[in-house]
């Protein structure tokens, strides 16, 4: 019983990562360009889907292919910024929200017309089914791989907005793009640098992603509500945050399955919920 | 200038109304103009005519951008279930209380969603509608998650022949459109109205000038939650069965919601009929595109808020088109005057205060 119970704990903290890796780029966009990408679950599905089809086509592992597509998702990521997102800043919240809205569908149904409504999964060889016994608890390599690649994406965009002049500068123009534009920044450069960063975001996740679970063109807005409770549970704002808010979210879901399967997603759902009323300001704010 | 200053501008108001006026008439007489097919599709137009109505009321004046709508919806079709296939009671007593339930279930709902605002508001409100039909799905009598479906008895109440019942929903679903333009033309010639009109425009300015945001924002989301749930009751008539994804489905309530309100215009009562009707032109011609017409939907709405925000009725305001449904209270040409003088020592402190709340989130 005992063993069960941590092993389901250690899981749980382990696809924490994963849901961390998913708010990652949720959280940058919230904090720079203060809009939610309601599409951000659907471009880690699109990843999915384009590393699939390159790596078919190459005969590739899918993680020489993840590395390197991420030049290209940074492309995606500035160009979208840059000559779709950018229209819309500037005047409230609804023609952003409307914009990424329409997106999620263009892609959903895209890929439902490109690649059909099948379930996908990629192999990502020996290191998949590799596992260690530490103590009581099993730990698979992959899902603890995934969880480091986590850290080091948090530590790596930390390091990248906190010690770093491109940090400084989108760090300046989220405080206040029109000050920043003053100083002679340009602001809508440094919103698409920011949103090429929340790509690779993207492209990392969807790496990790599609060899650990399965994936269709439908699951994006599931994604989507993953990364978003992260980011609220974690607090707004804070990066290493997501990662305490995407443990919460995974150590519910695993928990939640033990009742039966259904009750996986209600339970990550009905944890936020519950948060949400008594720590609004994420879990480690003080009130 | 306007156009309305003009005699021709006139009497093409006076024609755009007659029209308005005259195609509700026709609607009332529906059962005797349309065949049953006919009323069928505009049984699903009043409904989603309503349905867009509260999507717009929301987002288009109380600034609550909601994606949970279709949440509302399922608790009133899985509220007149139960109370008519498990509880018994008479299904036209059942279509009310199933209103109540919706509105009682949108209490605590925005208790919790509440905490959020703008961006967050619409993505919590997804989760809260997530929830929902998760529930709905363990309900114990409701056919778990593949649904189940109206026993026959209570679908004859409403009529013993299909025909029948096909008139009886037809005008169910046109009282139910009538009371939420009407309600909703009512909510927003109001005191309450006049506020919602000055949020739409400019929220902090509205604010400063007394509007109570907050206690606005919860009258209209409590305002919205019974029409959600009699759209609910009305889906269930028409499909005959219950469902969590059906009943609850996002692209059905919400998705082709959105698109109806943002093509036709958000933040104006005309938009929602105008994109109802663009809506349902373009369904008619494309739905056996299948995928693509989803992607052509999604294209048209992004194309709409880069080019037009305000959408179809935006262009028409534009050239001079006064509001077909009047919600304007007009004011004397003196008043007019004095009051962007009272109002020009108030420019800088609210400017100075955006630069405060634009602080970093980093």
């Amino acid at each position: 019983m005992l063993q069960t119970i941590l092993n389901l704990l250690v899981q749980g903290v382990l696809i924490g990562g994963l849901y961390a890796l998913f708010a990652l780029g949720l959280s940058l966009s919230l904090g720079v360009m203060r809009f939610v990408n309601i599409a951000h679950g659907d471009f880690i599905v699109l990843g999915s889907y384009v590393l699939m089809a390159v790596a078919s086509a190459l005969g590739w592992s899918p993680f020489v292919v993840g590395l390197l597509l991420i030049p290209a998702a940074f492309a995606v990521g500035y160009l979208l910024q840059r000559f779709l997102l950018q229209r819309t800043v500037g005047k409230g919240i609804l023609p952003v929200l409307l914009v990424t809205f329409g997106l999620s569908i263009i892609i959903q149904n895209g890929l439902l017309e490109t690649f059909g409504p099948d379930t996908r999964k990629l192999s990502g060889g020996a290191i998949e089914i590799a596992a260690f016994h530490l103590g009581l608890v099993d730990i698979g390599l992959y899902p603890l791989a995934v969880f480091l690649v986590a850290i080091a994406s948090i530590g790596g965009l930390e390091y990248l907005l906190y010690r770093t002049s491109v940090g400084a500068r989108i760090r300046a123009v989220a405080d206040d793009p029109a000050a920043a534009d003053l100083i002679g920044l340009t602001s809508a450069n440094v919103y698409a640098i920011a949103m090429g960063i929340v790509g690779v975001s993207i492209m990392v996740s969807a790496c990790c992603m599609s060899v650990w679970t399965n994936f269709d063109p439908a699951i994006g807005p599931s994604r989507l509500l993953a990364a978003f409770e992260a980011v609220v549970l974690g607090g707004l704002g804070s990066l290493w945050g997501t990662l305490v808010g995407g443990i919460v979210i995974g150590v519910a879901q695993n928990l939640g399955s033990q009742i039966d399967a259904s009750w996986q997603i209600l339970a990550q759902h009905l944890v936020f919920l519950v948060a949400l009323v008594f720590r609004p300001r994420g879990l480690l704010s003080k009130g | 200038m306007n156009v309305m200053d003009t005699a021709r501008g006139r009497i093409g108001l006076a024609v755009a109304r007659a029209l308005l006026a005259a195609s509700l008439l026709a609607a009332i007489a529906g059962p005797w103009l349309f065949g049953a097919n006919q009323q069928t599709v505009l049984t699903e137009f009043f409904t989603l005519l309503t349905l867009a109505m509260m999507w717009n009321l929301l987002a288009g004046y109380a600034d609550i951008i909601t994606v949970g709508q279709q949440g509302f919806v399922g608790v009133g079709a899985y509220a007149f279930f139960g109370l008519t296939a498990l509880a018994h009671l008479d299904a036209f007593l059942a279509v009310p209380l199933a209103a109540i339930i919706a509105t009682l279930v949108a209490i605590p709902t925005m208790a919790v969603v509440f905490r959020l605002r703008t961006a967050y508001l619409a993505v919590g409100t997804w989760v809260a509608a997530e929830v929902m039909m998760l529930i709905a799905g363990k309900l114990p009598g409701f056919g778990g998650g593949s649904g189940t479906s109206l026993p026959i008895p209570i679908v004859k109440q409403f009529g013993s022949s299909v025909l029948g019942r096909v008139e009886v929903f037809y005008l169910l679903s046109l009282a139910l459109a009538v009371m939420a333009v009407g309600s909703t033309w009512i909510l927003l010639r109001s005191r309450i109205g006049l506020g919602l009109t000055a949020m739409r425009d400019n929220e902090e300015a509205a604010g400063s000038a007394g509007v109570d945001l907050i206690l606005t924002r919860v009258i209209c989301f409590l305002f919205t939650a019974p029409f959600l749930g009699l759209a609910g009751v009305l889906v269930t008539l028409e499909k005959l069965r219950v469902a969590p994804s059906a009943s609850f489905s996002i692209t059905d309530w919400t998705i082709y919601v959105i698109f109806i309100v943002v093509i036709g215009g958000i933040g104006s009562l005309e938009g929602p009929f105008i994109g109802a009707v663009v809506f349902f032109l373009l369904r008619e011609y494309l739905a056996g595109f299948g995928t693509w017409y989803l992607i052509i939907l999604g294209t048209i709405s992004i194309l709409v808020i880069l080019i037009e925000p305000r959408g179809i009725w935006g262009v028409c305001r534009k050239w001079g088109i006064p509001d077909l449904i009047p919600v304007s209270h007009f004011r004397r040409a003196r008043s007019a005057v004095i009051r962007p003088l009272a109002f020009a020592d108030k420019v800088p402190a609210r400017a100075e205060r955006r630069s405060h709340s634009r602080r970093s989130a980093l």
